[in-house]
């Protein structure tokens, strides 16, 4: 069995978002960079379990990024996984980058393609839909578990205003959240072996990028809390009501 | 050329979500001098000609049993279908959790660029140009759509719903429906709550409130308020609250018009839960809690005294009114 797990570089959850070049660009200055936490939390750490459930499973990961990704797909080795692919490129549309996944995927043969419900920086959820299309397999969005039984999965994913549990044979396309594992870390060993692992590099394909980032903002700060005292809830109640009109 | 929105429904009836994606439809048609077109897939017992108060002047019906359950394969199949067959250019979908399983499918089948999570009208002045959310709500991003076809799908509670007067043509298509390779073998709806990502008012609770026994009056405020019940991850952790109301980063994310937080001290990966509501209440005893830096209202004050008052002059407000 082959997994193909989805791993993207974003910014840590408590970095300061800023703009450079304009509001053009992410301001990288001080920024500490992760595993996207839905790909390394629930997507990678899933496929580990699985491999540990069956050992002659075999765990690839790909990384749609420029050669700055390199640290956290060690990181990403460093919890498990046997091999890495690193599609050398910074384009962020996407069409593109699920394109590129696409790629790797049809090369590999794989049976379950993994990724994470969506990335913390463009918070899309649009990648896994993708793949799924351009490799015509069944997709299972959000998906909070998922379980094996020989070439069927059983999973349960989040619909609106509840949950579904449902059957499908691979190969499979999943978006992974919250449900689907525990967060782990790396141990030593785990660290050193990834520094062998293999990591190849493969130049990306052919493809139109279909949107492009022309500038970005921040929304305007807040006023500033209005406090009230807590003898007075009548006053909150009264601004809730006349000044924001929420009430 | 039309605009073509893809209408959500739920146990037979029209999500609150579609009626928001359906005027942001129309709007982006009267932008783009055409007509909006809406598709619903599925049983549908709601009265769908009505729906043309939201601005369609057509409807497409797929009433196929078989589509009862959200399938992204079959569904983008079935969309992309219509969008081909009445010429759409633009397409738009509710960012819920039915927009992001098919949405993107339906992108890629169509080679259309995709903006997911919008939260304004398209500027078509140079190009077209649709600004989103990014970064966990802490900031927008502005994204040109460089193919033929667009398709959109919008944040929830981002746009605001206007009904006005019309009617629209409800009219049966003939597409192919596959056999879905997903089985669903049981479906669990949460019934009798507000749903927490379209409610316009959310009261939720942290690790403040002490204990499961204590909630009782966060649930009264709730009730009072009509307003959906949320709690912070450690709460959902420790089965305080069940999981789906879990809110935050990796929790739910909501967009309420009212976002009141007892007891919760508002750590980022919270805060990016909620940073996308309009007006954010904090009730805490620590006056040092970060919530109150992104908060419009706070009182600095104990819960336990604190909300039932809140709870009291609500209802003497409304008694009033």
């Amino acid at each position: 069995m082959k997994i193909l797990v989805c791993v993207s570089k974003t910014p840590d959850t408590t970095s300061k978002i800023a703009f450079t070049d304009g509001n053009t660009k992410f301001d990288e200055a001080g920024v500490q960079w992760i595993i996207n936490p839905y790909d390394e939390w629930y997507s990678l750490v899933r496929a580990i379990e699985l491999k540990e459930a069956n050992p002659a499973a075999t765990i690839h990961l790909v990384t749609v990024g420029n050669a700055d990704a390199e640290p956290i797909i060690r990181k990403a080795l460093a919890l498990g996984g046997d091999e890495a692919i690193r599609v050398n490129t910074d384009n962020s549309d996407a069409y593109y980058i699920a394109a590129q996944i696409a790629e790797v995927a049809k090369q590999g043969g794989y049976d379950i393609i993994f990724t994470g419900k969506e990335t913390i920086d463009y918070n899309g959820s649009s990648i896994g839909g993708m793949v799924a299309e351009l490799v015509d397999a069944p997709y299972i969005s959000l998906a909070t578990k998922f379980d094996l039984n020989g070439n069927t999965a059983t999973v349960v994913r989040e619909i609106e205003g509840g949950e579904e549990t449902a059957e499908v044979a691979l190969p499979v396309v999943v978006s992974c959240q919250k449900g689907m594992a525990e967060q782990r870390i790396p141990n030593m060993r785990g660290i050193m072996a990834a520094r062998t692992k293999p990591l190849k590099v493969v130049e990306p394909a052919a493809v139109d990028a279909l949107t492009s980032i022309a500038s970005f903002e921040l929304p305007p700060a807040k006023a500033g809390v209005k406090l009230v005292a807590p003898d007075n809830v009548a006053e909150l109640v009264r601004l809730l009501h006349e000044e924001a009109k929420a009430i | 050329m039309s605009v073509l929105i893809f209408i959500d429904q739920s146990e037979g009836h029209v999500k609150k979500s579609s009626l928001e994606a359906l005027t942001y439809g129309a709007d982006i048609a009267k932008q783009l001098g055409t007509t909006a077109e809406g598709i619903v897939l599925g049983t549908v017992n709601d009265d769908l000609a009505a729906l043309g108060k939201y601005g369609v002047s057509k409807i497409h019906q797929v009433s196929n049993a078989a589509l009862n359950n959200v399938d992204a394969q079959v569904y983008a199949s079935v969309i992309s279908q219509a969008a081909t067959a009445s010429g759409a250019t633009v397409v738009v979908f509710s960012h819920n959790q039915t927009g992001k399983a098919i949405a993107s499918r339906v992108a890629a089948k169509l080679k259309a660029g995709l903006v997911a999570g919008a939260c304004a009208l398209p500027d078509t002045s140079n190009g077209f140009s649709v600004k989103k959310t990014v970064f966990s709500g802490k900031a927008y991003a502005n994204v040109n759509i460089l193919s033929a076809v667009k398709v959109i799908s919008l944040n929830p509670n981002a746009y605001k719903t206007v009904a006005t007067e019309g009617t629209a043509a409800v009219e049966a298509l003939a597409v192919t429906v596959s056999e879905p390779k997903v089985k669903v073998t049981a479906v669990n709806k949460i019934t009798g709550e507000v749903p927490l990502t379209e409610a316009d008012i959310v009261v939720s609770g942290g690790r403040g409130l002490k204990g499961p026994e204590h909630w009782g009056i966060l649930l009264d405020l709730a009730k009072e308020l009509g307003a959906a019940t949320a709690c912070s991850r450690p709460v959902g952790d420790a089965h305080w609250r069940p999981h789906h109301e879990h809110v935050g980063q990796t929790g739910v994310q909501v967009a309420p018009n009212l976002y009141i937080a007892i007891g919760i001290s508002g750590a980022i990966q919270h805060l990016a839960g909620v940073n996308r509501s309009k007006v954010i209440v904090v009730i805490n005893k620590d006056p040092e809690a970060p919530f109150f830096k992104a908060a419009d209202y706070g009182i600095v004050g104990d819960a336990f005294e604190v909300v039932p008052q809140i709870t009291a002059a609500i209802q003497k407000m409304k008694a009033g009114a």
